[in-house]
């Protein structure tokens, strides 16, 4: 099936609003569920499943979190990290001082409670911009940090620190094969990117990206600034928080704080510059290219012979982290997220370039 | 196209009838201070309902200044702005937009990342109405008020004719179309009043001929007031009906075109410049 | 009064660590005055010019490795102005922010891959033994390390070197010119890229002069790059642009912290000296968001 957009008018506004446009984006997004709902359950091991799509789906979450506010409204966070980390033990004292409660209006619950702290340290942001705002947001990471460490309440007073998510038990349904867990995920990851993508096509969305671009020309169309900003923190934090929630219930099973410490918080970061600002489809591509690096770094040179220390391997992750997240911003700043963009748009036109 | 868009910009103005009303907005003894730099001093006039009001003046007489405190960006340490007969002090921009002041900015204030369509699109924001939750799920109000707004906006581009740039990004747009898709923005608002500054700076003589038709469509059909700073004199003189002459932040004269030209302290201010 | 010695001991100490945040601080004010950039990567230009210094030390003698350290820095600093920030020129600060987030990853793989990643100690032929002052007036007296007080001297000295530097000399004039506007500096015809290397280079410097006084107190190894996370809140205390104030702001946690922890710590858990820098810094930014030497932003429309 060529790729191309002849004889297919659109008629309505409507249609001219749909998500995807062409036939030929519907029959690729309807392939694609297909794969991930059926083909892969069908064709997966357990250790693709448990190691590797269900911490990318998870962290493609996260990464859409962060995306609404970084890419979408302009607002730097250093400290995504912290909100999965509010996000986790607050779904883990509710499950566990209300005993009885439904795992998903727990997992709700702990979204709005990520939410409400999201909000609190996005306060500064109606004052100060851009780098200041890395601050607050690290003042919340290292906060969050030193809270789930050494106060003791929120994690039971458990000697050791370290908490253990209740059994995932939704209406009945016990979720515990890496299969399961994987169809959970996905069904949290499709859902998550249906709603992000209306929220950002709607005014809700137009008006963070009007802050994002110029927040003065924003303010005399009538946006104000502190709701728009606030809005932002407040949805990218209980996306954040949900994430969280489960990346310690269904991925980790039990964690400690470690599990959520700045290094998440940057290595979302870089998800969401690769991967493409202001791109749903970007987060899912960041977040799969930041999972699947470190394996095939770990993996590739031992099948060309050459063997690499642990330390070697986790050194050069850093350097090709940082060296992509410098081309990215010179080159693409929109991330893979464009490029695919760009070879589809090579593709209308293929094999008549002009 | 071309010939026919160019024609009424030339037409004489004497031949337009609007009804002009009462005061829209009063500007009181405003005076305004950047630190120990005076940009406006005890400046008054009004603007009146359907009318087209110009302000002009040298660079730095304060202009931009004076819409800038009209519009809330800027609180006058003295006066007040008195907006369809109620006092607004220490008004915000937003809430300016609110009260159906819209504006353009002598350069361009678009949103860069967006479509032309989502830019003018951002100029309905103040009448939606959709929940959180109907925007999420692309329900309800969320979904109809999506395409109800998007019928007006396409009015609006067809209007100004900029239809083919319609998803082109603003930040790939060449600079007089740039000009035209704010122009759009804010006229998406429905504003009662439409502040203009420099609408038409660094455009062709076509371009500007262009703006000069969209304006008086505008302020006709709409009877939308218009306050526009022009720097191009005969644009000045050929479509407002008044105009106010700012100088080192005074008020130098305030009158119908042919007074201020004729104002032997305008011609003095104006000597040697050599505009229009 | 029994008491007041412990206190002043531990006053004494947070102060001295403080010095130690303003070094890295200065280096990001230096940066950020000159180009607009908030360099993140400062924190990893210390980790780098440590192990740098460190391992050079090992097979050369001590005064040529910190030549060739300081020519090292001087090489990184102006490859990374030349590579990452000349290409990213006009953008937007965030733009530019996240880019030196992207350096300070590939520098500190980097700097490891070469130089390795164990903990090194950096001698500097300083006595390790604590003196104790004042023991006429306090039961015990007041412990410091000859370490801190080290690192406190080479501060004060640098602090002052960069004061005479940026007032004193043409230089220093341009430099200032530069900050205070681009355009108009150029125009005057002062070489904007030639300021530019030799503020990164100063900057390249001052990470090194950082690094040592850390190393030699901490060891040299990769936490060292996260002393830039400490620094961070301490320049938003003092405000972005202000030399002054990144010493001041720098005092005022050291002390603050250590204090805190004193009083409040035991109440909550401890471990305050973990967040305090930077709570105290978000309050002071909601109170006076150009921090307490800044100079206010004014938005011109």
């Amino acid at each position: 099936m060529i790729y191309r957009e002849t004889g297919q008018f659109r008629t309505s506004y409507a249609e001219d609003q749909a998500i995807f446009r062409l036939r030929q984006d519907r029959a690729g997004i309807a392939v694609i569920l297909a794969v991930a709902w059926i083909g892969i359950p069908l064709l997966a091991d357990d250790y693709l499943l448990r190691a590797i799509l269900v911490p990318f789906l998870i962290l493609a979450v996260a990464a859409i979190g962060l995306n609404l506010l970084l890419g979408y409204c302009g607002q730097i966070s250093l400290g995504t990290g912290a909100f999965m980390a509010i996000g986790a033990y607050a779904a883990y004292n509710l499950a566990l001082r209300l005993p009885g409660l439904p795992l998903l209006l727990d997992f709700f619950l702990a979204g709005l409670v990520a939410a409400g702290i999201g909000v609190l340290f996005g306060l500064p942001s109606v004052r100060i911009k851009g780098l200041y705002l890395a601050v607050a947001t690290l003042a919340a990471q290292f906060f969050a940090d030193w809270a789930f460490l050494r106060v003791g309440w929120f994690t039971n007073y458990t000697p050791s620190g370290s908490v253990t998510a209740p059994p995932l038990d939704i209406f009945g349904w016990l979720i515990d094969t890496p299969l399961e867990k994987y169809w959970l995920c996905l069904a949290f990851a499709c859902l998550t990117a249906i709603l992000a993508k209306n929220l950002v096509r709607s005014r809700i969305g137009r008006s963070w990206m009007a802050i994002r671009d110029m927040d003065i020309a924003a303010e005399i169309i009538g946006i104000r600034p502190t709701t728009a900003k606030l809005s932002a923190f407040a949805v990218s934090s209980f996306v954040a928080g949900g994430a969280g929630v489960l990346w310690a219930f269904v991925h980790l099973g039990s964690w400690e704080p470690l599990a959520f410490s700045i290094d998440m918080s940057f290595r979302l970061l870089f998800m969401v510059i690769i991967g493409g600002m202001g791109s749903i489809l970007g987060s899912f591509l960041g977040a799969a290219f930041i999972t699947v690096l470190p394996i095939f770094l770990n993996q590739a040179p031992a099948m060309v012979g050459i063997q690499l220390s642990t330390a070697m391997v986790s050194h050069l992750e850093f350097m090709i982290f940082g060296a992509l997240i410098v081309l990215f911003l010179i080159w693409e700043p929109h991330g893979l997220a464009r490029l695919w963009q760009i070879g589809k748009e090579k593709m209308r036109l293929w094999p008549f370039p002009y | 196209m071309l010939a026919a868009a160019t024609a009424p910009a030339q037409a004489p103005t004497a031949q337009r009838r609007r009804a002009i009303g009462e005061v829209l907005l009063a500007v009181e003894n405003i005076s305004l201070r950047f630190g120990g730099v005076r940009a406006l001093s005890g400046v008054s006039f009004d603007i009146r309902k359907g009318e087209i009001r110009a302000i002009i003046g040298p660079n730095g007489a304060g202009k931009s200044s004076m819409l800038n405190v009209i519009n809330g960006f800027y609180h006058p340490q003295e006066g007040r702005i008195v907006w369809k007969g109620e006092a607004r002090p220490r008004m915000r921009p937003h809430e300016a937009a609110k009260g159906g002041i819209a504006r353009t900015f002598q350069n361009i204030a678009l949103f860069k990342g967006m479509s032309t369509l989502d830019n003018i699109m951002t100029g309905r924001i103040l009448k939606m109405r959709a929940s959180f939750l109907e925007q999420a799920f692309w329900i309800g109000r969320g979904r109809s008020e999506e395409l109800r707004e998007r019928a007006f906006v396409e009015r609006i581009i067809d209007f100004l004719e900029i239809q083919h740039i319609r998803h082109t990004p603003v930040g790939k747009l060449p600079y007089g179309l740039q000009k035209r898709v704010e122009f759009a923005r804010a006229l998406a608002m429905e504003p009662e009043l439409l502040l203009l500054d420099e609408p038409m700076a660094g455009m062709n003589l076509e371009e500007k001929e262009d703006m000069c038709r969209f304006i008086l469509d505008v302020n006709e059909e709409f009877g939308t007031t218009v306050a526009l700073i022009e720097h191009d004199m005969s644009v000045v003189m050929d479509i407002s009906d008044r105009v106010v002459v700012l100088d080192y932040g005074r008020l130098l004269a305030d009158g119908t075109p042919d007074q201020v030209r004729n104002d032997p302290a305008v011609i003095e201010a104006y000597l040697g410049v050599a505009h229009g | 009064m029994a008491e007041l010695g412990p206190v002043l001991e531990v006053l004494l100490g947070g102060l001295m660590s403080g010095v130690l945040y303003s070094l890295v601080a200065l280096g990001f004010v230096l940066i950020f005055k000159a180009s607009g950039v908030f360099n993140f990567a400062q924190g990893a230009m210390v980790l780098f010019a440590a192990l740098s210094l460190v391992r050079l030390a090992e097979w050369l003698p001590f005064p040529l490795a910190l030549l060739v350290t300081v020519l090292i820095m001087i090489a990184v600093a102006w490859t990374v102005e030349r590579l990452v920030l000349r290409p990213l020129v006009g953008q937007h600060g965030l733009i530019l922010f996240m880019a030196t987030i992207g350096v300070t990853f590939f520098l500190d793989g980097f700097g490891q891959t070469i130089w390795g990643s164990n903990v090194y100690q950096l001698d500097l032929g300083i006595p390790s033994t604590p003196w104790f002052l004042f023991e006429s007036l306090f039961p015990g007296g007041i412990l410091v390390s000859p370490v801190d007080v080290f690192a406190t001297v080479i501060a004060g000295s640098l602090v002052l070197a960069l004061s005479i530097f940026f007032h004193g000399t043409r230089i220093g004039r341009a430099l200032r010119a530069v900050a205070d506007d681009h355009q108009a500096a150029q125009s005057v015809g002062i070489p904007l890229n030639q300021i530019w290397l030799i503020v990164w280079s100063t900057a390249g410097i001052v990470a090194l002069v950082a690094g040592m006084a850390w190393g030699s107190k901490l060891g040299v190894q990769f936490s060292l790059s996260l002393v830039a996370l400490k620094a961070l809140p301490v320049l938003i205390l003092g405000g972005l642009t202000s030399i002054p104030g990144a010493i001041v702001g720098g005092l005022v946690v050291g002390a603050g912290e250590k204090l805190a922890e004193l009083y409040i710590g035991p109440l909550i858990g401890g471990g305050i000296e973990y967040w305090f820098a930077y709570v105290l810094a978000l309050a002071v930014l909601l109170v006076r968001p150009q921090g307490l030497f800044g100079e206010k932003i004014i938005e011109r429309v």
